[in-house]
C-alpha cells in the first residue's frame, strides 16, 4: 500500500511488471519487493523444506524468505532476492518451490509431516538399502525440496571481469562509508567506493534523519556530488563486495545489467571484480536480526527496520494495521514513523520490562508474542505481557531482534569477531585482514553522529598510514542517540519457532543438536544446516548460537560462531567464469601456414593451444585413413611438407652456452660441431626424462634448442630455474625463438630436388650431410636449414621469419607438387615416428626413464647432469621396469589400440598379470598392417615373444609379438642417404 | 595474493608459477649419497608457519624468486631473487 | 627474381569502438639484448653510442626519436626500430632477433585503461603506470608486454601466433567498455 507524500520512488513514471503471471505496477526506484508490497502482495514464497508460506522479510541483500525467479529461457535467473531486484519495465518474477500454485502448493503437506522432518532426520531415516540413496532418496528429496531452478540452457548473457586498484577501498556507501569516502577523496588519495545498493546512503535513505541540517538522502546526495567531482575517486554502486583475500586483494561483483528492461547486448549482466587496495575500510554497516517466536515466519511478519525502509524510502506501508515486536529502541522508532504517516499501529511488544511508554500507540512491556495465526498472511498475534495475555489483530509485525554488526569480510582470513556485551552482538576484530579496519555501525556504532565520525577517524587512520596526514576533519552534525537492548533470542514455548527461514531451521532443532552432543557451534551448523543456504544465515546464525549458548550452558562468546567464508552474496558462476566460454577458453594459436591448411579443407586438431592440420583430404578419398596412408607413401617415395613452427624453440649464447647445456641434456653436447646437429633428452631432476629434442650449435658460443610442442614453456622454466637457482654463474642467456621462426619439415626422397629448386645455392650430400645445419638464403629471406628427420626419410627443416612463413608454406607446396609430393598432417607424422619407433610424449609420460626407452647409453658417464644422480637409483632401470618395445599382430588383420595392457598368453587379463601397456598405434601403410610402441616388463629381453593386447575399454584382444621398436629401416639408411 | 617482484613490484599471483621448498637451491654434490639426494627430491617439512618457496615470475620477468611467508597468516614476510641467494654457488 | 611475401600478423585491424582505436602498427626490427654476466654498463655505454638510448631500468622504456629501449624481463630488454649494430653491442650482450616473434598492436583513446582493465592484473592507475613505463605481465591468458607512452595510449605485443585470440579478447573488452557508457572518469 503506497502512502501518498512518502518515499522517493518517481511516481510520475509507471513501471508494468508480473509476478506469477499476474501483471502489476510498480514506479521508477521500486524493488520488486517494495513493488509487490505496494500492490498488497504478501506471500511470495514457498519455503525450502516444509513449503510454509513466506512473505518479504527484509528490503536488502540479506533477505531469507522472498526469493524468486526472474526471466524466461537463457534468461532465466533463480533464486533472486526480491529486495535486491530493481523494477524495471516487463520484469516477469515467479515464485519458486511451489506447485501447483503459490496458493495450493501441494508439497505444503511437508509441513504436517514437521514432526518427523526435523534437524538429522535424513542422517536417520535414508540409511537403508544404502544403493537406494542416490537412485531414490536423493532425487525425490530435491524435488520436493529446494529453490528455484536453472533453465538447464547455456546462458546467452554477457558476463565480465576486471581489476581494479586503489589507496583506499571503502566498502559501503553508509553515512560512515560517505565520509571515509569524502575524508580519503579530499585527501587526494585513489579511492574507490563500492555499494551494494544502486543509491549510496545506506540507512539513511530508510529513516528521517537529518545530517548537516538535511534530510539524510539529500545530504547523501551532496556527498556523492562532490565525490563523482574527484577524479581521484571512483564510486561502484550495484557493486558488493564479496570476499577478502591475501595482500589486500578484495572480490566484489557489480550488478551492470540485471536491473534493465533491454541489457545492451555488449554490456555483462554482472562483473567480477578483483579490487586491490592499500587500505580498507569496512562500513558495511549492520543487519537486524529477528526473535524467533511460535510460527514467527508469517508473510508480513519482518523486519522492523525494513518496515521503516520501505515506508521512508518506497513510501508503501508493510501493514494496515502494524504491531512492533522489539527488544531494543529501534523497534519504537518503527512505531513512531508509522504513526506519523498514519498507519495504523496496534501496539508495541517490547521485551523489556522497562519499556518506553508512548501516548500514540499501546506498549506491552516485559511482553512477548507467543504465537500467530494467517494461513497466507498474518491476521493476528498472541501476546504475553506483564500486564497479562491478549490477542491483536494485525497484518504485520515488525520484529527487531537487535542490530549485527556485518563482520563477515573482517572474518574472511580464519579470524573469529568479537562478542561486545554493550550491543549483545559480535564486531568486527581488529587487523585480521592486514589493512582492513572496521568503522561505524559495522564496529557496533549505532548513532548517525557516530558513524560519521567513525568513518572520518578511519579514513585519516588509514591514511596516516599510507603516509598522508588529514588534520582537521569537520563531521556533519547529526542525531546522536544511545542503543539500549536488552538480548532476548527466542520466546520460550510450544509451537515451532523459526531460526533460519531459508533453510527452516527451528529453535527446537539447534536444541535437539545440542541434545545430541552437536555442541559445538560447526556440527551443530551442519546438523541442523542452520546458516547454509544461500542467505548464510546473516539474520538469523547469531540467535541460533545463542540458542545453542543456552542450550549447553555456555555463554555465546563461549560458544563461538562458525567460520565465515566468502562469498559475503552469492556470486553466479557465470561472473567468476567471465570471457572464459567459446574462444576466451583458451587462447588459440595458429601456425604460419593455419589459413592454408584450412583453405585445404584439413581438419584442424588441437595439439596444446596450437591447431594443427589432421590432413589434407583428396577428392575420391572417404576416410581420414585414406588421406593418411597416402601422405605416409608420399613421405617414404616422393617429399611432403609439413609445419613444425609448433615445436619449441630456444635460442642459447654465452661462454657458458656449452658447459650449461652439458648440465641440462643427459647427452654430451660438448663435443657437437659447430654445424651439427645432435638428439638430446633431457631429464627432470628425479631422474625421469623430462622432454627429448635436438640442439643444433649455431656458432662456437651459439646453440638453439627445440623442445616438444607441449613442451616448451615448461622447458624453458626449466632452463631458467638450473640457471638461475643451480648454476647462477654460468655466463649464458636464453630466449624463446618459437614465434620468430616459421619452421618446416620437407621429408622424402625428393626433399633434396625440392630443396635445390629453392635455395639460392643447392646443397648436396657432402656439404649437408645428415644432422647437419647451417644458414642458407632463398628468395632474398636468410633462412636456417636442419638436416634432421622426424620420419627417417631423408629429410630437412627449413626455418624462415615468421612472416614469410605463409609465402614459403605455398612455395614448398608449389615446388613439391612436380615431385608427385604436398602437405602431409598429423596423422601421417604419426604413422611415420611410429614406423621409426621415434618418440612422443605418449612415452616421454613423466614416468618413464631413459633406460625405460632404450635411451640408458645417452646419459653420459664423464660429466654430471640434471637428473642423473636420481636416474641411477635402484628401481629405475633393471628387468622389472617397463621398457620400451614394439608390437605387431600375429594375424596379419590383428587391432592394436593405444591404452591395451599386455598380458601374457596363458594368464587372465587381471591387474594382477598386467605386464605392459601400449602407449601408440597406427595402421602401417608402409608394412600392410598395424604396429604399436609399447612398454613391457623386461621388454628388451623378450624379443620374439608373444603376448596379449587386451584393450578393455574397446573390447579388442590381439595376441601379438614382441619386437624391437624400429619398424622401418632400422639401420637409418634412408635418412643418411 | 600477491607477490612484490623485486624487479616488477607488487604483481597477482596468477602472473607466477609454484615450484614448491626452496630446498630445491641445495642440490647435492653429483656423487653424494643416495639419501642425500632422497632428502633433496622427495622430503619435506610442512611446517604451520614460515616457508621458502620457489616461485618463477613466468607471466612477467623470467625471474626465479625465493618467498619467505607464513602459511599460517598468509603474510608475505620476503621476495628475493634466486641468483642472489645463489650468486657465490655454481 | 620471386621474393617471399610478408604475412603480417594481424586480422581484421583497426577495430574502433567508443572512441578508442585498436590498430597495428610495424615497431620495425625487435632485437631482444641480454648483456653478459656484469656487462650491464659496458652495454648501456655501447647502446647510448650506438644508438642513443639506455640499457632501461626494469620496467622502463629508454627513447631517442623512434628508437626505443624497452625493459623485458630480469637481464634482458629489447630494442625496437633499428636493425641492431651486432658489432658494436655483440661483445657486451647476447643479441637475438625477436621481429617476427610480436604481434604489436596499439589502443589509443579514452577507455583504453578501462578495457586493459579487464584483461590484465596490472596496476594501470594513471600515476602508477606512467607514460614511458612499461611492464611484462598478463593479457587474458596471454603473457604480453605491454606499455604505456600517451596519456590514453598503450602498446601491446603479445606473441605473433596468438593475434587472433589478442585482437578477439581486446575487440569484446572494447565493446563492452563502450556499451557501458566508455570511460570510467576516475582514475581507481
Amino acid at each position: 500500500m503506497r502512502i501518498v507524500g512518502r518515499g522517493r520512488v518517481d511516481r510520475t513514471i509507471t513501471v508494468p511488471f508480473t509476478f506469477d503471471g499476474r501483471r502489476f505496477w510498480g514506479h521508477e526506484g521500486d524493488t520488486l519487493a517494495s513493488a509487490l508490497m505496494a500492490n498488497g502482495v504478501r506471500m511470495v514464497g514457498r519455503s525450502f523444506k516444509y513449503h510454509r508460506p513466506r512473505g518479504i522479510f527484509s528490503a536488502g541483500s540479506e533477505e531469507p524468505s522472498a526469493l524468486v525467479t526472474i526471466g524466461h529461457g537463457t534468461a532465466r535467473t533463480p533464486n533472486v532476492r526480491a529486495p535486491m531486484q530493481e523494477l524495471y519495465e516487463g520484469l516477469s518474477a515467479r515464485s519458486q518451490n511451489a506447485w501447483p500454485s503459490l496458493s495450493r502448493d501441494l508439497l505444503a503437506l511437508n509441513d504436517l509431516l514437521a514432526p518427523f522432518l526435523g534437524a538429522g532426520f535424513y542422517y536417520k531415516t535414508f540409511m537403508w538399502p544404502r544403493a537406494f540413496w542416490e537412485r531414490v532418496y536423493e532425487p525425490a528429496i530435491r524435488r520436493a525440496a529446494g529453490p528455484g531452478a536453472l533453465s538447464g540452457q547455456a546462458d546467452a548473457a554477457r558476463y565480465d571481469k576486471a581489476f581494479a586498484h586503489c589507496d583506499v577501498l571503502v566498502i559501503g556507501g553508509g553515512p560512515s562509508g560517505l565520509m571515509a569516502a569524502l575524508v580519503a577523496g579530499r585527501a587526494g588519495s585513489d579511492v574507490i567506493l563500492a555499494e551494494e545498493d544502486r543509491k549510496f546512503g545506506g540507512r539513511l535513505l530508510a529513516e528521517t534523519e537529518e545530517v548537516d541540517g538535511q534530510p539524510g538522502p539529500d545530504w547523501a546526495a551532496g556527498v556523492v556530488a562532490e565525490l563523482t567531482a574527484l577524479p581521484n575517486v571512483r564510486l561502484m554502486p550495484r557493486t558488493t563486495v564479496t570476499g577478502a583475500y591475501d595482500q589486500g586483494t578484495y572480490a566484489a561483483l557489480e550488478r551492470v545489467g540485471l536491473h534493465l528492461a533491454a541489457p545492451h547486448p555488449d554490456a555483462p549482466l554482472e562483473t567480477f571484480w578483483r579490487i586491490v587496495a592499500r587500505r580498507t575500510v569496512l562500513a558495511a554497516g549492520a543487519l537486524e536480526r529477528a526473535i524467533a517466536f511460535p510460527d514467527n515466519d508469517r508473510p508480513g511478519i519482518m523486519q522492523a527496520g525494513a518496515v521503516r525502509a520501505y515506508l521512508h524510502r518506497w513510501g508503501v506501508a508493510a501493514g494496515r494495521n502494524v504491531t512492533v515486536f522489539t527488544n531494543n529502541d529501534s523497534g519504537h522508532r518503527t512505531a513512531r514513523d508509522l504513526r506519523a504517516a498514519g498507519v495504523d499501529v496496534a501496539g508495541v511488544v517490547d521485551a523489556r520490562p522497562d519499556a518506553p511508554d508512548s501516548a500514540d500507540y499501546p506498549v506491552f512491556a516485559a511482553g512477548h508474542v507467543v504465537g500467530t495465526s494467517g494461513r497466507h498472511g498474518l491476521r493476528e498475534i498472541r501476546v504475553r505481557h506483564a500486564g497479562g495475555q491478549r490477542q491483536l489483530a494485525t497484518d504485520c509485525l515488525a520484529v527487531s531482534g537487535g542490530w549485527n554488526p556485518s563482520v563477515h569480510l573482517a572474518c574472511h582470513m580464519n579470524a573469529r569477531p568479537v562478542w561486545h556485551e554493550g550491543i549483545a552482538g559480535f564486531v568486527a576484530p581488529d587487523g585480521a585482514v592486514p589493512g582492513m579496519a572496521a568503522a561505524g555501525a559495522a564496529r557496533g556504532l549505532f548513532s548517525t553522529a557516530g558513524c560519521l565520525a567513525d568513518g572520518a577517524e578511519a579514513a585519516r587512520a588509514a591514511l596516516a598510514d599510507l603516509g598522508v596526514t588529514v588534520t582537521s576533519v569537520e563531521v556533519p552534525r547529526a542525531e546522536d542517540g544511545a542503543y539500549d537492548i536488552a538480548p532476548l533470542w527466542h520466546v520460550p514455548g510450544k509451537g515451532r519457532a523459526w531460526l533460519d527461514y531459508q533453510n527452516d531451521v527451528t529453535v527446537k532443532d539447534v536444541e535437539m543438536a545440542a541434545h545430541q552432543n552437536f555442541a559445538s557451534a560447526e556440527h551443530m551448523k551442519r546438523y541442523t544446516t542452520q546458516g547454509m543456504a544461500p542467505d548464510q544465515g546473516k539474520t538469523s546464525n547469531v540467535a541460533a548460537l545463542a540458542v545453542l549458548a543456552e542450550a549447553t550452558g555456555r555463554t555465546i562468546p563461549q560458544t563461538g560462531t562458525t567460520t565465515y567464508r566468502p562469498p559475503y552474496t552469492p556470486v553466479s558462476i557465470a561472473a567468476m567464469g567471465a570471457g572464459g566460454r567459446g574462444k576466451g577458453f583458451a587462447p588459440e594459436r595458429f601456425t604460419p601456414s593455419h589459413a592454408a591448411c584450412v583453405r585445404r579443407d584439413a581438419p584442424m586438431v588441437e595439439a596444446g593451444l596450437w591447431y594443427r592440420p589432421s590432413y589434407f583430404p583428396l577428392n575420391g578419398e572417404t576416410s581420414w585413413r585414406d588421406s593418411c596412408d597416402r601422405e605416409v607413401r608420399m613421405v617414404r617415395e616422393r617429399v611432403g611438407i609439413c609445419d613444425v613452427s609448433t615445436l619449441g624453440k630456444i635460442d642459447v649464447q654465452g661462454p657458458d652456452a656449452t658447459a650449461f647445456l652439458d648440465l641440462v641434456y643427459a647427452n654430451t653436447i660438448s663435443t657437437l660441431r659447430v654445424g651439427r646437429v645432435r638428439y638430446g633428452i633431457m631429464l627432470r631432476e628425479d631422474g625421469h626424462v623430462m622432454d627429448d629434442g635436438t640442439c643444433a650449435r649455431l656458432g662456437p658460443h651459439h646453440y638453439l634448442v627445440t623442445t616438444t610442442t607441449a613442451a616448451a614453456g615448461p622447458v624453458m622454466r626449466h632452463m631458467e630455474f638450473v640457471h638461475q637457482c643451480l648454476a647462477p654463474r654460468l655466463d649464458v642467456r636464453f630466449i624463446p625463438v618459437t614465434e620468430q621462426w616459421a619452421q618446416f619439415a620437407i621429408a622424402g626422397p625428393r626433399s633434396r630436388d625440392l630443396l635445390n629448386a629453392l635455395l639460392d645455392t643447392s646443397i648436396d650430400g657432402q656439404d649437408f650431410p645428415f644432422m647437419a645445419c647451417g644458414a642458407v638464403g632463398l628468395m632474398g629471406v636468410a633462412g636456417r636449414l636442419f638436416r634432421i628427420s622426424f620420419s627417417g626419410e631423408h629429410g630437412y627443416e627449413l626455418a624462415v621469419p615468421a612472416r614469410f612463413g605463409a609465402a614459403l608454406f605455398r612455395q614448398l607446396l608449389c615446388l613439391a607438387e612436380p615431385f608427385g609430393g604436398g602437405p602431409y598432417g598429423m596423422e601421417a607424422l604419426n604413422v611415420l615416428r611410429i614406423e621409426k619407433g621415434f618418440l612422443t610424449h605418449a612415452e616421454l609420460d613423466g614416468r618413464t626413464t631413459a633406460f625405460d626407452l632404450g635411451l640408458g647409453r645417452m646419459v653420459s658417464p664423464g660429466k654430471d647432469c640434471i637428473g642423473k644422480a636420481a636416474a641411477r637409483r635402484p628401481g629405475l632401470c633393471g628387468a622389472s621396469r617397463e621398457q620400451l618395445v614394439g608390437l605387431k599382430p600375429v594375424a596379419p588383420e590383428g587391432r592394436l589400440t593405444p591404452g591395451a595392457h599386455l598380458f601374457a598368453e596363458g594368464a587372465q587379463a587381471v591387474r594382477v598379470n598386467d605386464q605392459g601397456h601400449v602407449t601408440s598405434a597406427c595402421h602401417s601403410p608402409t608394412l600392410g598392417h598395424e604396429i604399436a610402441l609399447a612398454f613391457l616388463k623386461d621388454g628388451r629381453a623378450r624379443h620374439g615373444r608373444r603376448m596379449r593386447s587386451v584393450d578393455h575399454l574397446l573390447g579388442v584382444e590381439t595376441l601379438c609379438e614382441v619386437c624391437d621398436p624400429v619398424f622401418f629401416d632400422p639401420e637409418g639408411a634412408r635418412a643418411r642417404g | 595474493m600477491r607477490i612484490t617482484c623485486p624487479l616488477c613490484g607488487a604483481r597477482d599471483r596468477r602472473e607466477f608459477h609454484y615450484m614448491g621448498d626452496a630446498v630445491y637451491l641445495d642440490r647435492p654434490d653429483p656423487v653424494a649419497p643416495a639419501v642425500a639426494w632422497d632428502d633433496y627430491l622427495h622430503l619435506r617439512d610442512n611446517p604451520a608457519g614460515e616457508t621458502r618457496d620457489l616461485w618463477f615470475h613466468e607471466a612477467g620477468c623470467g625471474a626465479w624468486l625465493v618467498v619467505t611467508r607464513n602459511t599460517v597468516s598468509h603474510d608475505v614476510l620476503s621476495v628475493a631473487l634466486a641468483d642472489g641467494i645463489r650468486g657465490g654457488a655454481g | 627474381m620471386a621474393r617471399l611475401l610478408v604475412t603480417p600478423a594481424t586480422g581484421a585491424l583497426p577495430v574502433t569502438a567508443g572512441g578508442m582505436t585498436l590498430s597495428l602498427t610495424d615497431p620495425g626490427c625487435i632485437t631482444s639484448l641480454a648483456p653478459w654476466r656484469g656487462a650491464g654498463m659496458a652495454l648501456s655505454k655501447a647502446l647510448r653510442a650506438a644508438h642513443g638510448v639506455d640499457f632501461p631500468d626494469p620496467g622502463r622504456i629508454s627513447t631517442s626519436g623512434t628508437t626505443r629501449c624497452l625493459w623485458a624481463g630480469r637481464d634482458q630488454a629489447f630494442l625496437v626500430g633499428p636493425a641492431p649494430d651486432s658489432a658494436a653491442l655483440a661483445d657486451h650482450a647476447a643479441l637475438t632477433d625477436q621481429s617476427d616473434a610480436w604481434a604489436v598492436m596499439r589502443l589509443d583513446g579514452p577507455g583504453a585503461r578501462d578495457v586493459l582493465a579487464r584483461l590484465t592484473p596490472l596496476d594501470l592507475r594513471a600515476q602508477v603506470f606512467e607514460p614511458g613505463h612499461t611492464a611484462r605481465t598478463l593479457l587474458g591468458q596471454m603473457n604480453a608486454v605491454l606499455s604505456r607512452d600517451a596519456a590514453n595510449g598503450y602498446e601491446i605485443m603479445v606473441f605473433r601466433s596468438m593475434t587472433a585470440t589478442a585482437l578477439h579478447e581486446l575487440t569484446e573488452a572494447m565493446k563492452s567498455v563502450t556499451a557501458q557508457g566508455g570511460a570510467d572518469p576516475s582514475p581507481g
